[in-house]
């Protein structure tokens, strides 16, 4: 029963046509949680008993880190599937997160330094976590370099979804690198046990971003997926319906 | 307003991060629909030469 | 028909050949090591040579050099057999290609790993580093250089036969690096203090374990996948 789903979503025609139906579905409410997040984020929260109104980038700032590691999961996970199964869309899907995910390593990287300056007096650290966070960002260019420098499609996907796997210790690294080492970066806030140890009306606007942000990372992917699968799909009959229909 | 705008005088490091996510979000919707786009023009231009072609 | 060779018995034959090749051109593998030990003395005439300053300098002089000369060793380790074909035979062989390729990353490391950790002494004590620190300091480049010839060898699989490999080679294998590089040059920098390493030492060599277990595995399903 589920052998069938699975392979149904495989199939290329069926992913092209249920990627555009749950696009907008991913997209509106992405849109709306992060109007919403960033007026709660913005306005609505109190200002902070330590940094004042600079702690704001985190409304910023922390969606885009997660963002960041979940494409790379995703990317990884489709790849995994793409070498077990052979799987053409599987591997579509992990080519389309690697921009998105590398263009939240770098506003990650970027706020993240931003952030830095004001409050600890410095933009970059070599602590674990920004080392971590960059070596994800090569990780990124590393994948899209070889899939860039290998011609034969089939050669690029098995050979970056391995580099992908390979890559995958990095991210424990990242999320725990807080607990293992001391560092400038603050421990775990929102994942302890127990309460969270910020006020709620500070909370409620971050897990409003990072929900936007993660329809967000969907919405996206399905539309590049898309795009994808018909170019590696080229010249085959359900690709002239599809295109031969109007839009 | 001032204060907000100002952001307690963090402004130079507040604003420009927002904004470049805010670039960031747009230039992923503008890049994933036109590579959709021309993934969509390239199979029908290749469909009009198969029918007209050989 | 002779009868078939088992796998120890073939990595055995493998090291033994990969050794006598490398030997009739110790030119070539004498290269990495010579880039060692100009990187190591380029930073001092880069930077003000006062003996302080410059042991201050001394781990990451030490671990940059490491890296860049281990990123140019491992052009050698898959290029020729790759070009030769002997790569897809010992593919087709039916014995473990894991197995294999971790035989030819022992030779590699031998030969272009070994010689630092040999010449590190020289190179640790020109950068300022007391005569005390230098048996800490080059068992650190032996657990990282065996680390690095690991991880660098999955790279060079993926890389195989593709034109520019080089420039991409070491894009793709320096985030892996890191670890090592950051673990090593602090357990450099605590020898070279003359503080006991224990720490970063242990992490190391946990880490050139777990390369030596899985990026053979890893490396041979690049290097089928390059081969097809």
């Amino acid at each position: 029963m589920a052998w069938t789903w699975f392979h149904k979503f495989g199939s290329p025609p069926h992913f092209y046509r249920l990627a555009g139906k749950l696009t907008p579905w991913f997209a509106w409410p992405a849109l709306l949680l992060s109007l919403a997040g960033l007026y709660g984020g913005l306005v609505s929260a109190p200002m902070d008993y330590q940094q004042g109104e600079g702690y704001r980038i985190i409304y910023v700032h922390v969606p885009a880190a997660v963002l960041s590691t979940m494409a790379y999961a995703t990317m990884a996970a489709a790849a995994g599937v793409g070498l077990i199964w052979r799987m053409n869309v599987a591997y579509a899907v992990a080519a389309s997160c690697a921009a998105i995910g590398a263009s939240f390593t770098v506003v990650a990287l970027v706020t993240g330094s931003l952030w830095g300056r004001p409050m600890w007096g410095t933009y970059w650290e070599w602590d674990p976590r920004l080392t971590s966070e960059l070596v994800l960002l090569f990780l990124y260019l590393g994948y899209m370099g070889l899939r860039a420098a290998i011609e034969d499609t089939a050669r690029a996907d098995r050979a970056s979804a391995v580099l992908a796997l390979v890559g995958v210790i990095n991210l424990p690294i990242i999320h725990y690198s807080v607990d293992w080492w001391n560092s400038l970066h603050q421990g775990h806030t929102l994942l302890k046990m127990g309460k969270a140890s910020m006020p709620a009306s500070m909370l409620v606007p971050l897990l409003l971003m990072m929900a936007g942000f993660t329809l967000f990372f969907a919405a996206i992917l399905l539309v590049r997926a898309r795009g994808e699968v018909l170019r590696r799909e080229r010249g085959t009959r359900w690709v002239g319906e599809v295109v031969g229909e109007a839009t | 307003m001032m204060h907000w705008l100002s952001m307690g005088g963090y402004w130079p490091f507040v604003w420009p991060s927002y904004l470049l996510t805010l670039g960031v979000v747009v230039l992923n919707i503008f890049l994933a629909r036109r590579s959709l786009r021309e993934a969509r023009s390239d199979a029908r231009r290749r469909l009009q030469m198969q029918r007209s072609g050989s | 028909m002779s009868k078939p060779v088992s796998a120890l018995k073939a990595g055995v034959l493998l090291v033994r050949r990969d050794l006598r090749l490398a030997l009739r051109r110790p030119g070539e593998w004498l290269q990495p090591l010579v880039f060692f030990l100009v990187v190591t003395t380029l930073f001092p005439l880069a930077t003000n040579p006062e003996m302080s300053r410059l042991r201050d300098m001394a781990p990451a002089a030490l671990w940059v050099a490491a890296l860049l000369s281990s990123l140019l060793a491992l052009e050698l380790l898959f290029r020729e057999d790759g070009q030769d074909g002997t790569l897809e035979q010992l593919a087709v062989s039916g014995l473990p290609l894991s197995w294999l390729l971790l035989a030819k990353t022992c030779v590699h490391w031998l030969l272009t790993g070994l010689p630092l950790v040999l010449v590190a002494p020289l190179a640790a004590t020109a950068l300022g580093a007391p005569y005390a620190s230098i048996p800490g300091v080059s068992a650190v480049l032996l657990l990282g250089g065996v680390a690095l010839s690991l991880i660098g060898a999955v790279g060079a699989g993926l890389t195989l036969g593709l034109r520019r490999g080089g420039v991409l080679l070491a894009l793709l294998v320096l985030p892996l690096a890191v670890p090592v590089l950051i673990f090593g040059a602090r357990a450099t920098a605590l020898a070279i203090a003359l503080e006991p390493t224990t720490g970063p030492v242990y992490l190391l060599a946990a880490i050139a374990v777990l390369s030596a277990t899985l990026a053979p595995l890893a490396a041979a399903a690049a290097v089928r996948i390059s081969l097809e």
